[in-house]
């Protein structure tokens, strides 16, 4: 109480100021970023490079990009539509793990002789893991009005100790040398490539039609609508007479089965076989990309792939500087950081206590 | 009346400092500015209240009147002007500094701590000492100003007149000189408003300044000194009560005549809404109990219910409403029974409702008025799309037909009003020609031009053959608009009246739950 500076709420925010907030946000991060290779006794410019501009200097570097954003979008526009209705799904790595069991227990079951029909019904398993995984969220709060946040945070523990359990058991590989993985995918359950040459599969077209589906349901359909006015004051929703039980389980549902499809694209897709760590925290690092991109589909597109370039970047500079891989973590982290420091300065003005007191 | 005013506005522009009056005032303004954004909410204001001297500041809704006290009680902090206390300039940069200056105010919704007890909930507010001590002194209060209350009591269990004794000995602990209250009659029931009055005098008599933030005219006439009355953040008069009719000060107040209303005359025709044994005692909480309800509406008839608000209203309307399917007993629509059916299919058969709270309940205030036509109006939501094309029209239609000052159908439901607002909303669900419609405090916190608005929209609904049932606290409203009357009082009904057979005074009582067990319903 004794901070000489005092928060008071500005009259009326810049609206314009509310949408240049996360690339203001991005900026001071790259800065932060600057200053932190510095700290680390290399080259600010250099690091910045590596970091930054090399994942972007090459074909493959975008495709990599693309490949890393595909879970991120499909994890982040679920979570958006869910904050948006006020449903506080944070479990997405949880579904998304979910999925990856799912779509993977499917794609263990290719033989030599499987069709390409598998991977539809992969990525059909993959959705009904996630939004399965949702539903003990969803009925725990609708049956016992258990917070959402708590459980779907805590199921993601209970979603690594299950992958572990099954890959270090009925599922590990025999030929596998002991260590704790499913044996490889057989090819024709690996996610198909859509550019030659790289890695990037059928995923990232899947999670770019899901980000132009969100936004037709969340701009122009009655259940984006709904989903709104129930997350905006659920009291005149119930008026309306939209039902908060339907739209609670909507939202878990729909957002646990597109984290689902980003793990079982990502087991099937670049990873190749079930591991314990399928994901590095895609579902969580998802949160932040859905508050960069202000919870709409399209900025979501954009703050995915500079979510993307930070894992890139952290990777680079790992292998190329020494630096510890935890940089990655640290990005992600500074970007929340500064992207709350931003909306908190644009909703509120920072005051001199003295100046209060002798003004008037 | 043009004259009268100018000649008021020009007493108050004499240069009040260079002659030293006979005696100083205790709160004298200069000049108070505040800007809120583009609004000027006070525009140089200056004003005096002598000692002992009770004066109302009378104004419609958004006039001005809550940012002048809350100026003086150093919630808000002015652009401009200056203030006096005692003839001393002061800087009332907190509510801690007003009230070291011995200034108290009693807020129109009350900061009280359910769980804890009377006494302690005033010994809160306090420099720490014992609660014995303190308990005396409140008793010593109590008992002064005819403030009956039981200090052990533990404040969920007060009515509301008990919880604004409990607001108003708060303040008189600190021995303020000036005491504001804001609205302080409008949760009060008539007898509990003359108690009020008895300690507001007994307070001046004993010499301290009375602010008090009304819009009721006869209250002012009746309690007053002095009225200031303020209009768009301006002080437009500086008037002796007593020698106003409340039609002088309700044309000061919003600068013209107020609209009249028109009279009543269709007979009601069959049953429309027919309510039986409703009955909601397994609710969790008290409050929302209903005690096996019976009532009738019929079609052309307006039926009014009373009550101090807490009593079983928002049980009532979720109930009717279909908000809250849990009721038991039987609801008939026109002969269906709706006790089970959601609020969607209610509304199917012709049923709307206007909640009490428009922020948030019966309106969306983040949202457009367009996008808020839609929350109702369930055709605009056929087909999986929303019709916003349509929605837009609908909600410049609305704007246009029930005078809804705002800049068009994009516009946020907050940058309207109160009263605008309210006339949207009111204006949504009789547009849609309703043959059932509830209406919960329809011109709560609504200023007197757009209540009388909504009054004849509601008549001209009746008038066409709809069954309008009205919940308030206004017993003047009730009186007005009202064929037949009911009080609801802890979640049972009394029997129905004409309002043109009972006295206010009466339904006052009946408020308490004393109405006679066997009179013949009317």
């Amino acid at each position: 109480m004794t901070l000489p500076y005092v928060l008071v709420p500005r009259a009326v925010p810049a609206r314009a100021m509310l949408w240049a907030s996360p690339l203001l946000a991005i900026v001071l991060t790259v800065l932060a970023g600057a200053l932190l290779f510095a700290l680390m006794g290399q080259d600010p410019a250099q690091g910045l490079k590596v970091f930054l501009w090399d994942p972007l200097a090459t074909r493959r570097g975008w495709s990599e990009l693309g490949l890393k954003a595909t879970p991120l979008i499909l994890c982040a526009v679920g979570l958006a539509m869910c904050f948006r209705a006020n449903v506080w799904n944070i479990g997405a790595e949880g579904q998304l793990i979910a999925g990856a069991i799912a779509g993977g227990g499917i794609a263990l079951l290719a033989t030599r002789d499987s069709t390409r029909m598998i991977v539809p019904a992969i990525v059909v398993a993959a959705a009904l893991g996630g939004a399965a995984w949702a539903s003990i969220t969803a009925w725990l709060r609708d049956r016992f009005n258990a917070n959402e946040i708590l459980v779907s945070l805590m199921l993601v523990y209970v979603a690594q100790l299950l992958l572990a359990w099954l890959v270090h058991g009925v599922w590990k590989d025999p030929e596998g040398f002991g260590f704790p993985q499913s044996k490889l995918f057989e090819s024709a359950a690996r996610m198909p490539i859509v550019l030659a040459g790289t890695r990037l599969n059928i995923g990232f077209v899947l999670a770019l039609v899901a980000a132009g589906a969100l936004w037709l349901m969340l701009a122009r359909m009655v259940i984006g609508f709904q989903l709104k006015v129930a997350g905006l004051a659920p009291l005149a929703a119930r008026y309306a007479g939209f039902s908060e039980r339907r739209l609670l389980w909507f939202a878990l549902l729909l957002s646990g089965a597109l984290a689902g499809i980003a793990g079982g694209i990502e087991a099937t897709g670049p990873v190749g076989q079930l591991t314990p760590t399928i994901s590095p925290g895609y579902g969580f690092a998802a949160i932040i990309v859905a508050f960069v991109g202000r919870l709409h589909p399209v900025g979501i597109v954009f703050a995915s792939f500079v979510m993307a370039l930070f894992y890139i970047g952290g990777e680079l500079a790992q292998s190329r500087l020494g630096l510890p891989s935890a940089l990655t973590g640290v990005y992600q982290g500074l970007l929340l950081f500064f992207l709350l420091a931003c909306d908190t300065l644009i909703m509120y003005r920072p005051m001199r206590r003295k100046v209060m007191a002798v003004s008037a | 009346m043009f004259d009268m005013m100018r000649e008021r506005r020009n007493r108050r522009d004499v240069p009040q400092i260079t002659p030293p009056l006979p005696m100083t005032a205790r709160l004298s303004l200069q000049g108070v500015t505040k800007r809120f954004g583009e609004t000027l909410a006070n525009d140089a204001i200056s004003l005096e209240v002598m000692p002992g001297e009770i004066v109302a500041v009378l104004g419609e809704n958004g006039a001005g009147k809550s940012t002048l006290m809350k100026i003086v009680y150093g919630v808000v902090r002015p652009d401009g002007g200056r203030l006096f206390i005692d003839g001393h300039e002061v800087n009332i940069d907190s509510p801690a500094r007003a009230r070291a200056l011995g200034i108290s105010m009693v807020f129109q919704h009350f900061v009280l701590f359910d769980s804890l007890t009377l006494a302690e909930n005033v010994a809160l507010g306090l420099p720490p000492e014992p609660l014995a001590g303190l308990t005396a002194r409140l008793l010593d209060l109590a008992k002064r100003y005819d403030l009956d209350v039981d200090p052990a009591k533990r404040v969920h269990d007060l009515s509301v007149g008990e919880r604004q004794r409990v607001e108003i000995l708060r303040a008189l602990m600190t021995s303020p000189r000036l005491l504001i209250l804001d609205e302080p009659t409008s949760v009060l029931k008539p007898q509990a408003i003359e108690r009020l009055f008895g300690t507001l005098e007994q307070l001046a008599a004993d010499g301290v300044s009375v602010l008090f933030i009304s819009h009721k005219l006869d209250e002012i006439r009746r309690v007053t000194h002095r009225c200031v009355v303020l209009r768009g953040g301006r002080l437009v008069a500086n008037v002796d009560p007593r020698q106003e009719s409340e039609a002088s000060l309700a044309r000061l107040m919003i600068g013209a005549d107020p609209p009249t209303i028109a009279a009543h005359d269709s007979p009601p025709g069959e049953v429309a809404l027919s309510v039986t044994g409703l009955d909601t005692t397994h609710a969790a909480e008290r409050q929302h109990w209903l005690h096996q309800l019976d009532l009738d509406v019929r079609r052309g008839e307006i039926v009014g219910i009373a009550g101090v608000s807490g009593n079983g209203q928002a049980a009532l309307m979720a109930a009717l409403s279909g908000e809250w399917v849990d009721a038991k007993g039987s609801i008939l629509l026109f002969g269906t029974e709706v006790l089970r059916l959601p609020t969607l299919r209610r509304r199917a058969l012709g049923l709307r409702y206007i909640p009490e709270e428009r922020l948030g309940h019966g309106a969306v205030t983040a949202l457009s008025l367009q996008d808020n036509v839609v929350l109702t109006r369930d055709t605009l939501r056929a087909g999986g799309f929303v019709h916003y094309g349509e929605a837009h029209r609908l909600a410049a239609t609305l704007i246009e037909r029930f005078d809804v000052k705002t800049t068009g159908p994009e516009a946020a439901a907050s940058s309207l009003s109160g009263g605008n607002l309210q006339k949207f909303i009111v204006g949504r669900e009789i547009e849609a020609q309703p043959r059932v419609l509830l209406v919960n405090q329809p011109t709560w916190g609504v200023d007197v031009g757009a209540a009388a608005a909504i009054h004849n929209e509601l008549i001209a609904l009746r008038k066409a053959g709809c069954a309008i049932l009205v919940v308030s606290e206004d017993l003047d409203e009730l009186f007005e608009l009202s064929d037949r009357l009911f009080v609801i009082s802890k979640g049972r009904l009394s029997p129905g009246v004409r309002p043109g057979e009972i006295s206010v005074q009466d339904i006052g009582r009946w408020m308490s739950g004393l109405w006679p067990q066997h009179q013949v319903s009317a």
